[in-house]
């Protein structure tokens, strides 16, 4: 059986880990490859690094950063955060990334993601989605790392990037990013039951209920999650272990 | 003793290459590990390797692009049976043929077809992620146990003509070809180079393989 992924994020600033609430208030929580070296062998089923790097020449560190870490950890990774072109995608995929995420670029320029598609495959192309509730079963898209609304409908885009060959949905919900009250499961089952595409749960995990009903209720195929794993609240095997009591499949 | 890894531009060249060079170093005689496209190395070569992400027609015209790879390939692989390993796409090309977007020829060396994966409506497409493995006995698939977990995202699989030439399979819910062999000539649906351990020794198995 399909097991359900777990999947640590790091979010790196220059070369170092940090995790926000609310996308404000970073805290630094380490070397980037050590924290990944850990999570592999405790059993991560992929890696995720969103580089928030404000400034472009300081773009270097994230691509030495990706290739110690493909150097050391065989498991998928993913990475993405100022994904805008398709040269961009090319040199991440080159030092060692095996699926490139992309957000703003893709909203700004939807033919990006054919493209990018066409050229490296569906499956190294995951678009991340950066949603906030708008009313009822209705989320609006946010873009520049959850700074700018947009008018464009989540579900409507998703559907779109879909069909235009995107390999993964990383739906990130802004309501509940760094909250700890549990995924936006609305919309993630409202997205998840309208494309044929995985969607990666992403925003709001604290404990390990919350897990589940990303599971149960989302829908996802995989779940993400930042500062749980960082701070020691929760070890990958304590949600694989969790998990597989409740009967979801998952690689332990 | 070579082991070439044939560089046509795939995606994921570079993982390949790194997760061969970390399982290398720890064999007693290890391997030159040579990453290129130039037809006379790749004459030279004891062991290759081909990678292979996106789409299969893609992937074959990039082959087909560099000058006499295609033909070196041939020569090493059906001429000196050498041994060859497939991974994903580089896998799929074995067959005689592909129907993704269209109806695409392969190598045809392994007899057979790549077809889309046939699932029902609520199970996701691709498939993607760790899948357990099913296998009949054999030195490549050495020291894996039975079920074990393997890294796989495709949409399309290689439908074997013989069964005998399908070694491994997975489900999803259907039977899916998860690795091919005929005599030198293999290859893995999954991803070892990203299958952590088990990957690792399913990399160990093939630089330890001698095809009789």
């Amino acid at each position: 059986m399909l097991k359900k992924r777990i999947i640590p994020c790091l979010d790196v600033d220059r070369g170092r880990v940090v995790k926000g609430v609310n996308f404000v208030d970073l805290i630094d929580a380490g070397d980037p490859v050590e924290q990944a070296k850990i999570y592999n062998s405790e059993g991560a089923d992929e890696l995720c690094f969103l580089d928030i790097t404000a400034s472009s020449d300081d773009r270097e560190t994230l691509f030495e950063v990706v290739k110690k870490t493909a150097e050391n950890c065989f498991i998928p990774l993913t990475v993405g955060g100022g994904v805008r072109t398709i040269d961009d995608i090319s040199r991440l995929l080159h030092h060692g990334a095996d699926k490139v995420s992309i957000n703003t670029a893709a909203v700004e320029n939807i033919d990006l993601v054919a493209k990018a598609a066409k050229k490296y495959g569906s499956s190294t192309i995951v678009i991340a989605v950066d949603a906030k509730k708008n009313g009822d079963k209705s989320w609006n898209i946010f873009t520049h790392g959850g700074r700018k609304p947009t008018d464009i409908d989540a579900l409507e885009y998703c559907i779109e990037v879909a069909n235009l060959g995107a390999g993964e949905i990383l739906l990130t919900s802004m309501d509940r990013d760094g909250t700890k009250i549990g995924f936006d499961n609305e919309l993630l089952s409202t997205v998840s039951s309208s494309i044929d595409i995985p969607v990666i749960a992403s925003g709001g995990v604290g404990n390990l209920e919350h897990f589940v009903e990303g599971v149960l209720k989302g829908g996802a195929s995989a779940l993400l999650a930042a500062s749980i794993f960082h701070f020691g609240e929760y070890s990958i095997k304590d949600v694989k272990t969790y998990l597989a009591e409740q009967n979801i499949a998952v690689r332990i | 003793m070579k082991l070439v890894i044939i560089n046509y531009g795939s995606g994921n060249l570079h993982s390949v290459h790194k997760a061969f060079e970390a399982v290398n170093n720890n064999l007693e005689n290890p391997y030159d590990i040579i990453v290129t496209n130039t037809p006379s190395e790749i004459l030279n070569a004891d062991k290759l390797v081909l990678p292979g992400v996106g789409a299969f027609q893609d992937c074959k015209n990039a082959i087909h692009k560099i000058d006499g790879l295609f033909e070196s390939l041939e020569e090493v692989v059906i001429g000196k049976k050498k041994a060859f390993m497939g991974i994903c796409v580089g896998m799929q090309l074995l067959a005689e043929k592909s129907l993704e977007f269209g109806e695409c020829e392969g190598f045809g060396w392994i007899p057979g077809e790549v077809i889309k994966i046939e699932a029902p409506a609520d199970y996701k497409i691709p498939h993607m992620g760790w899948n357990e493995v099913t296998f009949r006995n054999h030195k490549l698939l050495n020291n894996i146990s039975q079920n074990t977990d393997f890294y796989f995202v495709h949409s399309y699989y290689f439908r074997t003509q013989k069964n005998e030439n399908c070694i491994a399979t997975t489900k999803y819910p259907n039977l899916i070809t998860a690795a091919v062999l005929k005599e030198n000539i293999y290859g893995t649906q999954f991803h070892p180079e990203k299958s952590h351990n088990n990957g690792k020794q399913i990399i160990t198995n093939f630089l330890e393989w001698e095809p009789s």
